[in-house]
């Protein structure tokens, strides 16, 4: 059973509505921590402010459960877009401390005035895809859909697993052992991000 | 290379989409959920869906529409339409919404601009701003176009933007409905003066003013209703165009 986790924030049914459109079925919403427990595969979506997001998170009681869901029971996890943000240390973006899963922290895009590029990241762009994985093809060649003020910037670069560029190349996605990242949105990204989400609950 | 986007847009009014001409004069355009994915289809980046006749009773149709939207859509969407509280915001989010635009409320209010992104992130909050040009300067209305204001268009925008929205979207009154061609001079103006994307909207009727809304207004991306409702454009012919223009498109 995949677990779409529920802390008070963001758009959690466009993630369930995705998982069903590809056929997967075995999938919830849930804050719970017995249904949390029970999950062997876990996905943390958020928009928002990062503060916002932790405070939701601690307040939820949640942390301890999913450390050791991810930390100790290795059950594969995906953080989309602030949900990957909150897999690092902590971002420019509030004062709070981050989970800490990946070795990264989160900025701000602080771009040269004379690109003219507007911030948010916001729409589609291209991914160059690292290493081999068990969610993406190496190969693609396909858009996906951002909408991004800050970007996760790895100090373990082995950690960094795709990369797009606007003004400057930034991770896209990360990866360490279970633990996965996007930045984009894969289920707003049409087939190919609906591939990705497939991908995930075949693990 | 971030691509350039092209937004059908959906005028609602009781759970039909209709298109209008100058802001009146509605014609019925067929079901919004089946233009949507159709469009998604087609090659469109993002899709918006405005209730232009929203009542508090009408609410409920409009949630249960996005409820539906977003269960047959993988692209993004955003809903607009007598949006004028943080839960207004919050029922369309959680129905599924990716973004929702405020307009009326934001003028009459505008730290509710400031109140929403706060708690929701600028990336979900889109202001929408109808202009009319008159007597030597661009000005906001309100109420779906039907009430001026003595705003400046420049100075809102500038205001927005500072209180957090993460988009424009700014419909020209003047070229609304009228296919000739898009308001590149305030759109420009615009997208210069914030650092936030534009969306320009208003006047689409040929695909060569999507290449100018883009080279000459400096769109971030394009709205536009009619033309692609009655197929008098095609996504997918207006997309290898802009390319052929060297214009950064998805494809």
């Amino acid at each position: 059973m995949i677990v779409i986790i529920d802390y008070g924030i963001g758009n959690l049914a466009s993630v369930l509505n995705m998982f069903k459109k590809v056929g997967v079925k075995d999938v919830i919403i849930s804050g719970d921590k017995e249904e949390i427990t029970r999950a062997d595969k876990l996905l943390l979506p958020g928009v928002g402010a990062f503060d916002t997001a932790m405070n939701n998170l601690e307040q939820s009681g949640l942390i301890p459960v999913l450390n050791d869901k991810v930390l100790v029971q290795k059950v594969p996890i995906l953080g989309i877009c602030l949900g990957m943000q909150l897999l690092t240390k902590r971002s420019e973006e509030g004062t709070k401390a981050g989970l800490g899963w990946i070795n990264a922290e989160t900025v701000k895009f602080n771009l040269d005035p004379a690109l003219k590029l507007k911030v948010p990241h916001m729409g589609w762009n291209y991914i160059k895809v690292q290493r081999e994985n068990k969610l993406i093809d190496t190969q693609s060649k396909n858009r996906f859909y951002f909408v991004h003020s800050y970007y996760v910037n790895c100090f373990d670069e082995s950690q960094s697993l795709a990369t797009s560029n606007f003004g400057t190349d930034f991770t896209c996605m990360v990866n360490k052992e279970n633990i996965f990242g996007a930045q984009f949105h894969p289920e707003k990204s049409l087939k190919f991000g609906m591939k990705m989400l497939e991908n995930f609950a075949k693990i | 290379m971030l691509a350039k986007r092209i937004i059908p847009c959906l005028d609602i009014k009781n759970g039909r989409t209709v298109k209008g001409i100058n802001f009146e004069g509605l014609r019925d355009a067929g079901d919004p959920v089946e233009l949507a994915v159709s469009y998604a289809q087609q090659g469109a980046d993002e899709l918006v869906f405005l209730d232009i006749n929203a009542t508090n009773e009408n609410r409920k149709t409009l949630t249960e529409l996005v409820t539906r939207i977003a269960k047959q859509i993988n692209i993004p969407f955003t809903v607009g339409g007598g949006i004028n509280s943080i839960e207004d915001v919050s029922i369309l989010l959680n129905a599924g919404a990716d973004k929702v635009s405020i307009n009326s409320a934001a003028i009459k209010e505008p730290t509710l601009l400031k109140k929403l992104t706060k708690q929701f992130g600028s990336q979900c909050i889109v202001l929408a701003i109808d202009t009319k040009f008159e007597n030597d300067a661009w000005f906001v209305y309100l109420n779906g176009g039907r009430i001026k204001t003595n705003l400046r268009t420049p100075d809102w925008a500038k205001q927005a933007a500072e209180l957090g929205v993460g988009e424009i979207l700014l419909t020209s009154m003047n070229n609304d409905g009228t296919k000739k061609g898009f308001a590149n001079t305030i759109t420009q103006q615009i997208s210069e003066l914030v650092n936030i994307p534009v969306i320009a909207s208003g006047g689409a009727g040929k695909i060569e003013h999507f290449r100018d809304a883009f080279n000459i207004g400096k769109a971030d991306a394009v709205l536009a209703a009619g033309v692609f409702h009655f197929k008098e454009i095609e996504i997918q012919e207006l997309k290898k165009y802009l390319k052929e223009n060297k214009i950064e498109v998805r494809i």
